[in-house]
């Protein structure tokens, strides 16, 4: 018989007071029976959120394993209270195939820390031109229905109008990298007041809005889905705010790095702060918080983007867009939303677990604490506060902007199908148990 | 202050005070013995990952009459951004035993790199980073100014200053706006609206898309070189249009300010942003911010590598 585990004193994220008995892999109650075998957590103080999910995450598997892999990143997940990854296909062998999504899949499954969810790209090798093995993704063991060109964007507009028409054969969607490529060429960062005194090339604004503007009016002429990754500007939310009240069927994410940094930090030319879409003004932090609070923006999403250190150490210029997210991604969202009186606990469920999974479809994940639910869940004390120290992550990269920063938000408790990923914040593995 | 990065790590004292320490190094340019033995048994480098011969002979002159030992690294572009990384070369350049590395690159903050991520501990002199600064030609540039338009003061309060050409993609231009605004002077930034950053509005400056509008109001027109790669990328639709609108020439210079000085970097697009009888005119100083520049270059030496100025009237 598997072991049974009994979560004592914490309280659910709607703000009811819950004890949970977890067995076979399910909530199996609310009480301790009386014969129990449970090992007895104690939760006092603590708050239980349906288990995060991630719609936008770099596992670098396969290719680009000595930044990360399925299981490194399954790791870091388990450790910031994900359940569920969703693997973005800009691998090597880019994931536009119904074999790399397989083995992406397999390797989230041996993992067995988290649930990974392939995203496939859309168009072959990400050139953005012919339409990459939609279908077949979508009928693998991998049952893919998020498909992105992460990284780029599907510029041409017909064949986004073709991916958008598509993917509605199974309800799947098409998730944007909104960034308009000639009005971005070798962009560096926001453009404004700081780039024009660092000297470093600006990415506007524009360059997303203009992206999205199109591809709404391209959702709702093909009646289709559409979900906006990162989105990082306050005009951007303008428009998706615009989108939604006329009944288009549109999504949208934010990180939890657009929602807290800033591109005054590009002053220090330290590429950690080099990332894309680029980090904004406060005025573009502010309307995100807004719009995330608002619902205008559906998700949080990590876009963790692991990076070995010679990809960071080096000029600006040089350096490699992406930041670590998983391990950080609540704890910033405590601060940037909670703390801020923005969002409740319901909320941060809401936004970090239940809505990526009816996005994408991930029928275990996000779900009420129901007897007979699986449970996949995390447990955390928001009253504790941590110092995050880029040499103790779980990833396989270091390049984390948070580093030396005191966020709040400790998380004790992942749990997977039942089963701990992480316990007293510790990682479990198959070794270990 | 250790480095020179930016001009924003000078205050307006620091700034007069290279100046003037310039001013008394210049006697040892004039003398018949060339040299001063301060920096005697000092190593510097002269580190360019890209092209200036003109910026490191005069750093080389400038770091010689100072006795200084000069290696010049000469790593064209690629070598250093595709093959040895910056943070090796620094490397290697600290196991030599670089006491100060002048550097010229392509990348916009790697002199802030070299001299912040701890991979040397030497002095780290920013001879130009990208499309960010410049803050030695500054320096000169505001000599310059200063020894013909201020009649023995100090700063450049009262005068004014156009700067014209590509300051979109000018470093010159970054470091003089800064710096001449912080010693007082009025700065005008006059382009294309295409050649200027989207936040130039908060720049110290005032910003003109009309050359024939500035030009009678200025005591200095400091002209910038446009690279002949900027014609492809739709700033501007040809070369003649541009000298039609924003190339100096004779009759420009004749509805200036009778004292005023026409100055260039370099190097110049006779022809393009400048006519070649406006260069070679009496008004013009071009050729004299070089000789300046060797002086302002030693001042900025001495200064960061003995932790002092010279006091005016110390050499006489």
């Amino acid at each position: 018989m598997s072991k049974t585990y009994f979560i004592s004193g914490a309280t659910l994220d709607d703000g009811s007071r819950k004890d949970l008995y977890i067995a076979d892999g399910k909530i199996a109650g609310f009480e301790n029976p009386s014969n129990s075998q449970a090992l007895v957590i104690n939760a006092t103080g603590k708050i239980i959120l349906p288990g995060l999910v991630d719609l936008h995450t770099h596992v670098r598997e396969p290719g680009k394993e000595d930044s990360e892999t399925v299981a490194s990143a399954s790791r870091a997940a388990a450790k910031g209270g994900f359940t569920a990854l969703s693997a973005m296909p800009n691998t090597s062998p880019v994931a536009d195939t119904a074999g790399v999504v397989e083995q992406v899949f397999r390797l989230g499954t041996e993992a067995g820390l988290c649930d990974v969810f392939p995203i496939g790209a859309v168009t072959k090798n990400l050139d953005g031109e012919e339409l990459a093995e939609i279908g077949a993704m979508a009928d693998s063991a991998a049952q893919v229905r998020i498909f992105s060109d992460d990284g780029h964007c599907v510029s041409n507009p017909q064949v986004m109008r073709r991916a958008l028409e598509y993917v509605k054969k199974f309800n799947g969607v098409i998730a944007q990298h909104a960034q308009d490529p000639d009005l971005t060429i070798d962009a560096q960062m926001n453009e404004g007041i700081v780039s024009s005194i660092l000297g470093l090339k600006g990415w506007p604004a524009v360059a997303e809005e203009a992206i999205i503007a199109r591809d709404v009016l391209l959702t709702e002429h093909v009646q289709s889905r559409l979900h906006i990754c990162h989105v990082s500007t306050a005009g951007g939310v303008e428009i998706i705010r615009w989108a939604k009240a006329r009944g288009i069927n549109v999504t949208a994410e934010v990180t939890p790095h657009h929602l807290l940094l800033t591109d005054e930090l590009a002053s220090s030319y330290d590429p950690v702060y080099k990332v894309n879409p680029p980090l904004r003004t406060a005025k573009d932090v502010h309307a995100l918080r807004e719009g995330l609070a608002e619902g205008v923006i559906d998700i949080v999403a990590t876009d963790h983007a692991p990076h070995p250190a010679e990809n960071k150490e080096c000029e600006w210029q040089q350096a490699a867009f992406g930041m670590l997210g998983l391990e950080t991604a609540l704890s910033v969202v405590a601060l940037t939303m909670v703390e801020t009186g923005l969002m409740d606990w319901k909320g941060v469920a809401e936004r970090f677990s239940r809505a990526p999974a009816r996005i994408g479809g991930y029928i275990h994940q996000g779900r009420d604490f129901a007897k007979g639910e699986m449970a996949n869940l995390t447990v955390f004390d928001p009253s504790v506060s941590w110092r995050v120290d880029r040499d103790l992550v779980a990833s396989r990269s270091r390049n984390t902007p948070f580093h030396g920063m005191e966020l709040p938000g400790m998380i004790s408790e992942t749990f997977f199908k039942g089963v701990p990923s992480l316990l007293n914040a510790q990682l479990l593995t198959e070794d270990n148990l | 202050m250790k480095h020179l990065l930016s001009i924003n790590d000078l205050s307006e004292v620091e700034a007069v005070a290279i100046l003037d320490t310039a001013t008394e190094l210049a006697r040892v340019s004039d003398a018949p013995m060339k040299k001063l033995p301060t920096l005697r048994g000092r190593t510097i480098v002269n580190l360019f990952a890209e092209d200036s011969t003109r910026t490191r002979i005069s750093f080389e002159a400038a770091a010689k009459r100072l006795s200084a030992d000069v290696i010049n690294f000469s790593a064209k572009g690629s070598s250093v951004s595709k093959g040895e990384s910056l943070k090796d070369t620094a490397q290697t350049l600290q196991a030599m035993g670089a006491d100060a590395v002048i550097i010229r690159h392509q990348a916009s903050g790697a002199a802030h790199r070299l001299a912040t991520s701890q991979w040397m501990s030497g002095t780290v002199i920013n001879a130009g980073d990208g499309t960010h600064e410049h803050p030695s030609q500054a320096l000169l540039d505001a000599y310059t100014l200063r020894k013909h338009l201020m009649h023995g003061q100090k700063n450049l309060q009262g005068i004014h200053v156009a700067i014209v050409g590509d300051i979109l993609h000018s470093r010159v231009a970054r470091s003089n706006v800064l710096l001449l605004s912080k010693l007082g002077a009025k700065v005008s930034v006059v382009a294309p609206p295409t050649l200027l950053p989207v936040g130039v509005h908060s720049w110290p400056a005032t910003v003109s898309y009309d050359l024939d509008d500035v030009i009678p109001n200025i005591d200095a027109i400091m002209m910038l070189r446009v690279q002949s790669e900027r014609m492809n990328e739709l700033y501007f639709p040809n070369a003649r249009e541009y000298s039609r609108y924003f190339g100096l020439n004779t009759d420009r210079v004749k509805r200036m300010k009778k004292e005023s000085i026409i100055m260039h970097p370099g190097p110049m697009n006779r022809g393009l942003e400048i006519t070649a009888d406006v260069a070679d005119s009496a008004r013009s100083v071009i050729v004299e911010q070089v000789s300046n520049g060797v002086s302002v270059r030693m001042a900025i030496l001495y200064t960061l590598l003995t932790g002092e100025g010279i006091e005016s009237g110390a050499l006489a």
